[in-house]
């Protein structure tokens, strides 16, 4: 009989599988990165003319845009951890895992570590995008590492989000009932136009409430602006709290399907 | 020291009866105990209960000394287990799995090779084992998940039903590889089957479960002993003389189910009656179509205890939702 492994062992070990099982999955990766950038593209193409409306940022609609990848990622984030958790649910696998000393947290911690290796893979690919199609990071070379650690926290967040519905529903289907709420969230919040320009009352007074904006904003700030200290305080601060809302729910669901003694 | 000690043990859910209904029954170190019972009996919600995978809803169990409820840790460090349909993760090769399976047991990497490498040539699967698992057969996987469920030297192995949709020779190579654990490494192994032959052959002692409880429990030899008597099932050479023939077996024995092509009986007094039997038919001129001789099977142990047989009288009633 051996001991039970330390944490970080089984962490380890889970986001290792994680990940490699997520990396050989082209048909999952492939929509995943490329989906958002052609959502850049495109939009910025269609919405140029923004740029010219009174009170828009002196920026291109291109550089405004860019944030549109990291949030779609970070969706992807939600999607992708909880599908694959459901289907582990689904097959058994999660029963042969829970057979072995493997603690809940190993496993929850371990999913979201491969959650944040992919989220890191998919903004590194956003940002190539952005650079290539002639965006700037106004906040420089550190804003890209803060750009990285917003990915990085919402990636746990919104992955966390995704493995408690995986956990709490055990159905990859259920878990894939997420992806419109994400997006109807998104397309609600400041990701097209900043809320001052945003024309309907109803739909100002949502994305000013809404979470999704103020990391919207907080990304966007590092792009365009510059350094934000409040936007960016703000910004990270509701991250976090998805982040710590993301683990409770994750740890409540965790409770009700790992019914081991 | 009993490997497995299990009192009254209970499982209810919310949908549906009892899954298992306060059962006892212990497993001496190094036995291979065979599990019987159709679709829906108990079988599975059991072995997850003795594997801590689902605590009891009330009785006591002890798995390699431990309690499944107070010391679901150490249990779990004791036991191999291998669930009903191989749960692999298909992106992963043989190999992956083995690491990340020693990982979790807190194996080192040294101990991982050695004895994953020791493993999967013993069930043949070396070669595979560099291959993505979405790629293996239904015997190649059921091979690989008994390398894993060994891989940390458990005391006590679990297998849920592994047979199950296996070809025969398939199914021959992981009979020998049991008989093998049991015999040579002194293995304890518990083994749900639904199939009469699969227990015939590996088990010392077999349970059989219907609807959550026991019904019967024994060596297969001593089980079919309490049936005692063989059984003969006869086809008339015309079809038109079946109630003929009927009326002539109910003299030497009790009627029991056979195809509609024929009729068959219980012998009162064994073998020995056969003869009788023939020289009554012929007297009658009833001429045989076919005769077919049976000893008492665990079908026929099941048949007595339920009133039904084990093949086909699954139901999918037990299993649901926990309470």
């Amino acid at each position: 009989m051996n001991g039970s492994p330390a944490l970080a062992l089984q962490v380890g070990a889970i986001g290792w599988r994680s990940v490699r099982r997520t990396l050989r999955q082209p048909a999952t990766i492939i929509p995943a990165i490329a989906f958002p950038i052609i959502m850049l593209f495109v939009t910025s193409a269609g919405l140029r003319a923004s740029e010219s409306l009174p009170g828009f940022p002196s920026v291109s609609y291109f550089d405004f845009a860019l944030v549109i990848t990291f949030m779609q990622g970070a969706i992807f984030a939600t999607a992708g951890a909880g599908t694959d958790l459901a289907a582990d649910i689904e097959s058994g696998f999660l029963d042969r895992l829970a057979l072995t000393p493997m603690s809940g947290a190993g496993l929850v911690i371990g999913q979201l570590g491969g959650a944040v290796v992919f989220g890191v893979l998919q903004a590194t690919f956003y940002l190539a995008a952005g650079l290539i199609g002639g965006a700037t990071i106004a906040a420089g070379v550190g804003g890209v590492l803060v750009i990285y650690a917003m990915v990085i926290v919402m990636a746990i967040g919104f992955g966390a989000i995704g493995i408690a519905a995986a956990l709490r529903t055990g159905s990859g289907e259920a878990v894939q009932g997420l992806f419109p709420i994400m997006f109807t969230l998104l397309f609600l919040s400041t990701v097209n136009l900043p809320l001052d320009l945003i024309p309907v009352d109803w739909f100002r007074w949502i994305a000013t409430v809404n979470p999704i904006s103020f990391l919207i904003d907080a990304i966007r700030s590092l792009i365009i602006t510059g350094w934000e200290p409040s936007v960016l305080l703000v910004g990270f601060a509701v991250a976090l709290g998805i982040m710590v809302l993301g683990v409770a729910l994750a740890a409540v669901a965790l409770r009700g399907r790992l019914l081991r003694t | 020291m009993p490997a497995i000690e299990v009192h009254a043990l209970t499982r209810a859910f919310k949908k549906g009866p009892r899954a298992v209904d306060g059962i006892d029954l212990t497993v001496d170190e190094g036995e291979i105990y065979g599990f019987l019972g159709p679709n829906g009996a108990g079988k599975s919600t059991t072995v997850l209960m003795l594997t801590t995978l689902l605590p009891p809803t009330s009785g006591t169990a002890l798995v390699a000394g431990f309690d499944v409820v107070k010391d679901g840790a150490r249990v779990r460090g004791a036991i191999g287990a291998a669930l009903q349909e191989a749960a692999l993760d298909r992106f992963l090769t043989g190999w992956e799995h083995v690491r990340l399976q020693g990982a979790l047991h807190g194996m080192s990497r040294s101990d991982i090779e050695r004895r994953g490498g020791e493993l999967l040539d013993r069930v043949g699967m070396r070669e595979a084992a560099s291959r993505k698992v979405g790629g293996y057969s239904g015997g190649m996987k059921r091979r690989l998940d008994l390398a894993l469920a060994l891989l940390h030297r458990p005391r006590v192995l679990f297998l849920d039903e592994p047979t199950t949709g296996l070809d025969p020779q398939s199914r021959a190579a992981l009979w020998n590889e049991v008989a093998r654990l049991s015999r040579d490494e002194g293995v304890t192994v518990f083994l749900t089957t639904q199939y009469l032959e699969e227990a015939d052959a590996l088990a010392g002692r077999v349970g059989i479960i219907d609807h959550g409880t026991i019904v019967a429990e024994g060596t297969p030899t001593a089980l079919k002993a309490e049936i005692g008597r063989a059984s003969v099932e006869i086809e008339p050479h015309e079809a038109a003389r079946l109630a003929d023939l009927e009326r002539t077996l109910a003299q030497f024995g009790t009627a029991i189910a056979a195809p509609a092509t024929g009729a068959a009986i219980r012998l009162d007094a064994g073998v020995a009656d056969v003869a009788p039997i023939v020289r009554a038919l012929d007297a009658e001129g009833i001429r045989i179509h076919q005769l077919r001789l049976r000893e008492p099977t665990l079908d026929d142990v099941f048949l007595e205890k339920t009133g039904r047989t084990l093949q086909g009288s699954g139901d999918s009633a037990a299993e649901g939702d926990e309470a």
